[in-house]
């Protein structure tokens, strides 16, 4: 009788057993690229051409995930990043995310950088229904969840940051005679059409002139001069970090004071203020979404002390002065944070879905106050940013976290 | 010392290439043929995309091919030529919705039409002169393509999506493959079309003018025309290989077509071979997948572990593929004495 009853019992717990692990393995879902010990993430970067400059977000990435993988991965799967050289030219990025999805069969794509290269893989990666998550490119039109379901962005677009110059302008100096110097690509036009768009109406009569350059040119004095015989009081300078510093040098050499507005893309301390001089850099204002690894009132920050402490162990020797360091870790973090909330459910639309689910998320090297939300109908992850003026050697933030979405058309 | 002099004493730009030894035999052609239609059945559709572009470069670099090989000029401009060909293709199916079939003899056109009038001025240049010319036409295109009164066309900075075609009649094969095989025939048509205009009147006109100017002058060629002519031909053809290149990639963007693909293409033609048709297409290879494994050797130096295999391949076969292929033929002829 007892043995009896020991094995009904016995039957009982393997039946409820089997029963619940059944569930639990149903639970599990995986796509091409994720199992229970690995999950395999895509990536395309300029680590040779004409944009080289940036290759070091994707090496600082592969760092930040071993590190995660270090600590034991992500719920228990390690991070295989898989990240190929496409030179800045469309067609090998084409051929490379091919190779990506077709031949290691990743997961998803992510950080690929470059306007021009993601647009081109972006129908492809759409139509096979494969995650393009956190496009390293600050163009407008990532944010389209309408009709690039699988497409999301990371960064703020230049055109909500142009129109935050605009507004502010117009709130500050609604006579200003404005110049504007950009880069003749898709980063400086999205400046300018965004400057328009925000000057509405007054722009006609404000912007006073229209410089452009091209990145292949060595030197920009020529379109300085130029600018400064025009006369105006306000100066945009659209520009990428090397001509942004020869531009604040050279008005300084040319004895001219306009107040000069700088693209956040060459805010950095190290690579831009300093070369420049920090005497002619005192007063140019910008905006910001990130830390400045150089900037010394962060030194004691919680956040930017384990960014310190990442690069100290994981890219031992690299230069800290880099912005492209802050920005991969960001993104990475981003990525990280992502895959987390996926859980168990390692498939491509949940990935998809727990991207465009972010709510309040804070990575170590965002301003404090700026906060990545996504959510069904918001592709733009990170659309805030803080106005900030140069004083001394460092950035002074003032007045208030400002939202500038911009949707795209 | 007179012009004519100076051209007489400069040793020649391009080294004579006896008119057979521009093709493979009828044998070795059907079996590359062959190998050619057989081998996307096997594979994955990535490696049928990396065979299209293979053909598609293949093409780009025959036509420089032509240019160098054949007349002996030199041009580091062939990506603006292969720009206008893809921005034609783009532009007409994107804003026009003409089938992408009929957009390659209308490419073809219209970069003859810029190559010959191109060529006229350049008549006047030779070698490096020429060559600097060229690279110049090659600097500009990226620029020009972003040009506002022309943005409205091209897209401006921010490029044209192209619609890639379905197989047509409903082929059950996948669009990839379609687009091999449509591009496989383009290529095979240019290729025998390229064989035929070297060993007609005009390639012998060509191939004179290559080896002495003056004397070809003296026979009664006429230098001018047939000088713009090749440009001409060059650059319809490269023209044909951008609008394929263009429905390949699905994409067109002034960033594809800067100068290094010019000197991507150049130096497929010397790695191929100068003045060896059939090399065009070990050319085409050597550009597309070498980056690929230098950039496996290593990530951080990808582009000095390339330099190095280039180097190699200049210093141990300073003729390319050519040679490779003369040295097999040969090995085999010895093998068959034995």
């Amino acid at each position: 009788m007892l043995l009896e009853r020991i094995l009904r019992t016995t039957a009982l717990v393997t039946a409820v057993a089997t029963l619940t692990s059944g569930a639990a393995l149903a639970q599990k879902k995986y796509d091409t690229g994720a199992s229970d010990t690995e999950i395999k993430i895509g990536n395309i970067m300029p680590y040779s051409g004409p944009a080289s400059a940036y290759g070091i977000i994707g090496k600082t990435e592969e760092a930040y995930f071993k590190m995660i993988n270090d600590k034991g991965g992500i719920n228990g799967r390690k991070i295989n990043f898989v990240t190929y050289d496409d030179a800045y030219s469309p067609p090998k990025a084409v051929e490379q995310v091919r190779k990506l999805v077709e031949s290691d069969e990743v997961l998803a794509v992510y950080n690929p950088l470059g306007t021009p290269s993601n647009t081109a893989i972006q129908k492809y990666l759409n139509a096979k229904k494969i995650p393009q998550l956190f496009v390293a490119t600050g163009a407008t039109k990532w944010n389209d969840p309408k009709n690039f379901p699988w497409t999301i962005g990371w960064q703020p677009s230049y055109q909500s940051e142009a129109q935050i110059y605009a507004k502010w302008l117009m709130k500050e100096k609604p006579n200003a005679k404005v110049a504007i110097l950009y880069q003749n690509d898709d980063f400086g036009k999205d400046y300018l059409k965004g400057t328009k768009d925000g000057l509405g109406a007054k722009g006609a009569s404000m912007i006073i002139m229209e410089e452009s350059y091209e990145i292949s040119e060595p030197s920009i004095d020529g379109h300085i001069v130029k600018i400064k015989a025009a006369n105006p009081d306000v100066l945009l300078i659209y520009a990428t970090p090397k001509f942004a510093a020869q531009t604040i040098k050279k008005t300084a050499e040319l004895s001219w004071k306009p107040l000069q507005i700088l693209t956040n893309v060459s805010i950095s301390v190290g690579s831009v203020m300093k070369p420049a001089g920090f005497e002619a850099s005192q007063g140019v204002l910008s905006a910001a979404y990130a830390k400045d690894s150089t900037d010394p009132q962060w030194s004691n920050d919680p956040g930017m002390k384990r960014w310190n402490e990442f690069v100290d162990k994981y890219m031992p020797g690299a230069d800290k002065t880099d912005t492209g360091m802050v920005y991969g870790y960001g993104a990475a973090s981003t990525l990280v944070k992502t895959l987390e909330m996926c859980g168990d459910d390692l498939t491509r639309a949940n990935l998809m879905k727990q991207a465009a689910s972010l709510k309040d998320f804070a990575p170590d090297t965002l301003l404090p106050g700026v906060k990545i939300n996504t959510s069904a109908t918001d592709f733009a992850p990170i659309s805030q940013l803080q106005m900030q003026r140069f004083k001394g050697e460092k950035w002074e933030l003032f007045g208030e976290i400002i939202s500038g979405d911009v949707a795209s058309e | 010392m007179s012009a004519a002099e100076d051209v007489v004493t400069e040793a020649p730009a391009v080294e004579a290439v006896p008119k057979r030894s521009m093709t493979l035999g009828m044998g070795t052609s059907l079996v590359v043929l062959a190998a050619l239609v057989i081998m996307p059945i096997f594979v994955k559709n990535f490696i049928i995309f990396q065979m299209t572009m293979l053909l598609i470069y293949g093409l780009a670099v025959l036509a420089l091919n032509i240019l160098t090989g054949g007349s002996g000029q030199f041009s580091l401009g062939q990506s603006a030529f292969y720009a206008v060909g893809a921005y034609t293709t783009a532009v007409l199916m994107e804003h026009f919705n003409i089938n992408y079939a009929l957009t390659l003899p209308i490419a073809g056109v219209v970069c003859f039409g810029f190559g010959y009038l191109f060529g006229k001025p350049a008549l006047r240049l030779s070698g490096v002169y020429l060559a600097l010319a060229t690279f110049a036409l090659a600097t500009a295109m990226p620029q020009l393509l972003k040009l506002n009164f022309l943005e409205h066309w091209t897209g401006g900075v921010q490029g044209l999506v192209v619609t890639k075609p379905d197989a047509p009649f409903g082929l059950p094969m996948s669009q990839d493959m379609w687009l091999y095989y449509f591009s496989l025939a383009v290529v095979i048509a240019i290729y025998i079309f390229s064989v035929n205009l070297l060993r007609s009147r005009s390639g012998r006109a060509f191939m004179a003018i290559r080896d002495n100017e003056i004397a070809a002058s003296a026979m009664g060629v006429d230098v001018a025309l047939y000088k713009t002519l090749a440009f001409g031909v060059s650059a319809a053809i490269t023209g044909i290989a951008g609008s394929l290149g263009a429905i390949a990639v699905q994409f067109v963007a002034p960033d594809s077509y800067t100068i290094t693909l010019a000197i991507s293409l150049f130096l497929g033609m010397v790695v191929g071979g100068v003045g060896w048709l059939p090399g065009s297409i070990v050319g085409a290879a050597f550009i597309i997948f070498v980056p690929n494994i230098a950039e496996g050797i290593s990530k951080g130096l990808s582009g000095a572990v390339f330099g190095v295999l280039l180097f190699l391949v200049i210093y141990l076969v300073p003729h390319g593929a050519r040679q490779v292929a003369i040295l097999g033929q040969q090995l085999a002829g010895k093998l068959r004495k034995n």
